[in-house]
Order: C-alpha cells, then structure tokens, then sequence
C-alpha cells in the first residue's frame, strides 16, 4: 500500500504547483530566479507624462526597445504585441507595452506616439536623451548598433527580447524575438492571475 | 574432424548487432533532465578585465526537443551579465525553454567573443534518428 501513496501524494504536488497562480514553471517565455525589481527607468513617454514604471504597478508591462524607422524586428514585435492584447480581451486593461527608442536623434515623444499608434493606441513610447537612453538599454542589458548606409541613412541593429514584468514591478521573464502572440497571451494569463 | 559453418560462427554475433540496433532505434530515447545546466562563474568578469580569454561556457550549446531542451544558466559572477535575450544580475538564473527546432545566435558576455549559438534539433523520433543520437551522445561523452 505504502508504495502507491508516495507516488500518488507526489503526483498530487506536482499537479498543485503546475497550477499554482503565477507558477513560473509554465511560462513560454524564459524565466529569471530569484525574481529581482525591475530597473527603473527615467524618460519621457510619449504619452506627454514622465515614464517610469512605478506608473505601471498592478499592471503586466510587457517592455521592449526598438525605434520608428524599423524595416523588420519592431513591425512584427509591435503587432505581435497589439495581437496578444486582442486576444486577452478584457484583461488587456491590465497590460501595459513599454516600447524604448533606441534612436533618441530621430524618436521624439510626436513621433513614437504616431508609430506605436498604427499598432495600438494604448502603448506607450519611451524618448530621451542620448544618455537617459543609454543608461535604460544599460540596466536592461540591452545592445544596440547604428548601420551606415551608402546613402548616408542609417539603421539600427538592437535586442528584440520583450520583457515581462508582473503587476508588483518584478523583472519575471524575458520572450525571446520570433514568438507567436499566443505564447504572450499564455504568459500573460498566469502573470495576470491575482 | 567436422568444421563449422561459417554463417553458423557469424551468426550469433550478426544476431547482436540486430538486437542493439533494435534496442537503439526502437527504445525510448531519454536523459536526466531537460534543463541543459551552465554556470558563469565567479570572477568571470574580473578574468576578461584581466585579458584572460578563456572560454568558460562552450560557444555552442546542443539541445534536442522533448529531451533536454530548457537552457538554464546560472550566474555565479558578482556582476551583472548578458544573455542573449536578458541580462542576469548576479546569483540569478535564467530558464529558457526552445519549442521550435532553430539555430539561435545570442550574445553572451560570458564569451571572450561576445557570441553564443544554441542549435536546438528535432526530438529524435524515427529509429535511424534514435540511433544517430545516442552513437553521438556516446561519442561526445566517452
């Protein structure tokens, strides 16, 4: 009798953590332990108020960087994004985009606020200076480099990672590039449950 | 006296070799765990400032889907470090589950190159893929 108890009381445990609220365990995305606060970020957000994520408390901030004149990664991240929110329906009150120039000379607020609008009125563009920038893609770690064309445009390589931030400011999980907005919508149910 | 057969000689061993063929492409394929374990240790970053270029994490990272295909990683450092998609602070892990069969190219900072490749491959399902895996497994870690 007793070797049926042990593996029955375990399957019960691991049936009960698999469907603890918020368990990490099942998340698409890639999961950071222990979970650490977020780094702040000061700059301006295209929404004509200052962005700082304190804003964002009881909310799922999904926070990525990018810039307006992206041909390829930032299209398909944004609409992605904007799908994901679809999806969720009622509960994408309770989810916030964060989307980051990394193109500070050509990305002020008026111009992320036309970008980000074509995908989703809701989101919110961060803009600053060089430095303010500088220092945001530093502390989320962040690489970004400018490409000089013959013609003397430019565009810039940059991470394309989304990171996922639960509703008390914790630095949860990160979405590699490339992941279908079903995957957003799965993680975000489990992040969003209370 | 009476010699043997030759078939009669060879074929016990012929019989062995089917059978671990058998065994190899039909039995299940498996391994300890499906997280992929790698630690950046202590002083890493100390190491690179000091112009050590030692590789400490291998630049490229096999998985298979459905056996062994979560990279966890663990930073030991007393800096931060970057990872591909995120940065770990120090005594942070990352887990980071693959579902799709892709080579992903990441920066690390733990690399003296700044770059990382994880190949996740298909989970061997059909026989001769079973037996390609384990012939490589053995090899790899014999």
């Amino acid at each position: 009798m007793r070797r049926f108890v042990a593996p029955l009381l375990l399957g019960i445990a691991g049936l009960a953590n698999a469907a603890a609220p918020g368990s990490s365990e099942s998340l698409k995305a890639g999961v950071l332990t222990p979970v650490m606060a977020a780094p702040a970020l000061k700059l301006a957000g295209s929404d004509g108020k200052p962005l700082d994520l304190q804003r964002f408390r009881g909310k799922v901030v999904l926070l990525a960087f990018g810039f307006s004149n992206c041909g390829e990664v930032c299209p398909i991240t944004l609409a992605t994004l904007a799908g994901a929110r679809k999806k969720l329906g009622a509960d994408a009150a309770s989810v916030q985009v964060v989307y980051v120039t990394v193109d500070p000379e050509r990305d002020d607020a008026a111009q992320m606020r036309k970008f980000l609008g074509n995908f989703d009125p809701t989101f919110i563009g961060g803009v600053g200076t060089r430095a303010e920038i500088d220092a945001a893609q530093k502390s989320f770690g962040i690489s970004s480099t400018k490409k000089v064309n013959a013609d003397g445009s430019y565009t810039i390589g940059h991470s394309s990672s989304i990171y996922m931030i639960d509703r008390a400011g914790g630095l949860r999980a990160v979405m590699p590039y490339g992941h279908p907005a079903d995957d957003f919508v799965h993680d975000l149910k489990i992040l969003l449950r209370p | 006296m009476k010699r043997k057969k030759p078939w009669l000689i060879a074929s016990p061993f012929v019989a062995a070799v089917l059978a671990i063929l058998a065994w190899a492409g039909f039995a299940p394929v498996s391994v300890p765990s499906r997280e992929e374990l790698f630690e950046i240790p202590k002083g890493t970053y100390a190491r690179r400032m000091a112009g050590d270029k030692v590789e400490i994490l291998p630049s490229r990272i096999r998985l298979t889907l459905g056996l062994n295909d979560v990279l966890f990683l663990r930073n030991l450092d007393d800096v931060p470090q970057v990872f591909g998609p995120t940065i770990m602070m120090p005594g942070q892990s990352f887990r980071l589950p693959f579902e799709k069969a892709a080579e992903y190219q990441f920066a690390c900072t733990a690399h003296a190159s700044g770059q990382m490749t994880v190949v996740v491959e298909p989970e061997p399902v059909m026989p001769w893929a079973k037996i390609h895996w384990r012939v490589r497994e053995w090899w790899e870690n014999r």
